[in-house]
């Protein structure tokens, strides 16, 4: 009797702890008017999420090979554009279709993981809110196919 | 960008090496945690996810340790898994489970001596198509758990008709992006066919029913944020034996994911009627550890 009861105890205070945390992330997300392209900090924030991205695949043995020999400059600016574009900010990304970009380099799973893992990291090194970078890979994982050449 | 900056990455793009990663390049928890019977998924319900992060280049596996500690019973698994490109997964579970209170039941009622009943888990499960975070469809996975029950004088006595049963289900799982508050949404539907008493621990068939039956078994979560995954469990059961009405399992969970090394899950577990002792509840706690 004396365990029930100090279960329930338990219980109650680990629902309660779940409630506050959902009426937190509420309060956190109190912002409607917000657009995504200002939560992740207009263009220039979303230029230094790209350029801590950049960083990360150098130091990814798994992604690293694929992007041998690129222009660092452009791929920056292209998907930073891009990504700015997506988010409903005033960019015009002038890169190639994502199909035709990708369609030699066969990437596999891994890789495309990989590059989500390191666009995350970089999200959280410039405190990109938690709701921003979902909606945000929301947008992104619609060209899955295309990169995949699926 | 400044020169420098432009200067540094194609230096280090340049000098790139071929090495592979030492654990799997799967997101974060897109493991699931270790069952109670070993295969990926939440705590009582198995979901169409492959443990470990072996992406489709990569092995990978888990090992985990799990307990529940209910009104008049405890609960110890220790499971083990092994993924073979995201596309196989093979596990192994032992179930020990402490009768308590039940042990002075059998003595008046059955004559019989016995604390403990051990059950064995070998399962496979198949990821037939999707990808849980990628396919606008989800996730579609098949699995088998073949069990084994290691002290069946119990079971039998209470009438159980099998020591060993095989379970076969189909799961799907798909994690919706920015769908509750701008949160990560997890959701899994699971149907199985089996003739298990309590997972088999109370073996398999019996004196009411004696055939497969399909259950349906289901879960949500929300991801607080990469690492805090909270949601609830349902997993309907068969009601094979005279002796005792068996229940359906639910469970409320809170998994802890700090990265891909380590996953603490806590669940309040309500297992319902549980031979003949009723409406137990109590806590879950599981450690699982990927390499």
């Amino acid at each position: 009797m004396m365990a029930n009861l100090y279960l329930k105890h338990l219980i109650a205070a680990l629902l309660s702890g779940i409630a506050l945390i959902l009426v937190g992330c509420q309060s956190l997300n109190n912002q409607p008017d917000e657009s995504l392209y200002q939560q992740l900090g207009e263009r220039e924030g979303i230029a230094n999420v790209v350029e801590d991205l950049l960083y990360l695949i150098v130091d990814d043995e798994r992604i690293n090979q694929q992007f041998k020999g690129m222009d660092v400059a452009q791929f920056h600016r292209n998907l930073t554009d891009q990504l700015c574009e997506l988010s409903g900010g005033p960019c015009t990304y002038t890169g190639r279709p994502m199909r035709e970009l990708h369609s030699d380099m066969s990437i596999t799973d891994t890789e495309f993981n990989a590059l989500a893992e390191n666009l995350i990291l970089a999200m959280e090194r410039n405190d990109i809110p938690t709701g921003a970078q979902n909606r945000l890979i929301k947008a992104l994982v619609t060209m899955y196919p295309d990169i995949r050449n699926l | 960008m400044t020169a420098r900056l432009l200067v540094t990455l194609t230096m280090a793009l340049l000098m790139a090496s071929t090495a592979m990663a030492d654990i799997g390049s799967r997101i974060w928890a897109t493991g699931g945690v270790t069952t109670i019977e070993g295969s990926a998924g939440g705590g009582l319900v198995p979901w169409a996810l492959l443990g470990s992060y072996a992406s489709d280049e990569e092995w990978g596996g888990t090992l985990a340790l799990s307990r529940a500690e209910v009104d008049d019973y405890s609960l110890t698994v220790t499971g083990a898994g092994l993924n073979w490109n995201n596309r196989l997964e093979l596990t192994v579970a032992r179930q020990t489970l402490d009768l308590d209170s039940l042990v002075f039941t059998l003595k008046d009622g059955f004559g019989l001596e016995q604390d403990e009943l051990n059950l064995d888990i070998f399962g496979a499960k198949v990821r037939l198509a999707g990808d849980v975070l990628y396919s606008p469809w989800g996730q579609l996975s098949a699995g088998v758990q073949y069990k084994r029950q290691r002290d069946f004088t119990v079971p039998s006595a209470i009438g159980a008709r099998d020591d060993t049963g095989t379970d076969i289900y189909f799961s799907g799982s798909k994690l919706f992006f920015a769908a509750v508050l701008d949160r990560n949404l997890l959701v899994n539907l699971t149907a199985r066919a089996t003739r298990a008493n309590q997972g088999g621990l109370l073996g398999f068939g019996g004196d009411q029913n004696n055939s497969h039956e399909v259950m349906m078994e289901g879960g949500v979560g929300i991801f607080l944020t990469r690492q805090w995954l909270v949601g609830a469990e349902y997993r309907q059961k068969p009601d094979n034996l005279n002796f005792a009405a068996e229940d359906d399992w639910w469970d409320l969970f809170i998994a802890w994911v700090p990265d891909r090394r380590l996953a603490v899950t806590g669940a309040f577990v309500s297992l319902g009627d549980i031979a003949t002792l009723e409406d137990q509840q109590g806590l879950y706690l599981s450690l699982q550890g990927s390499f």
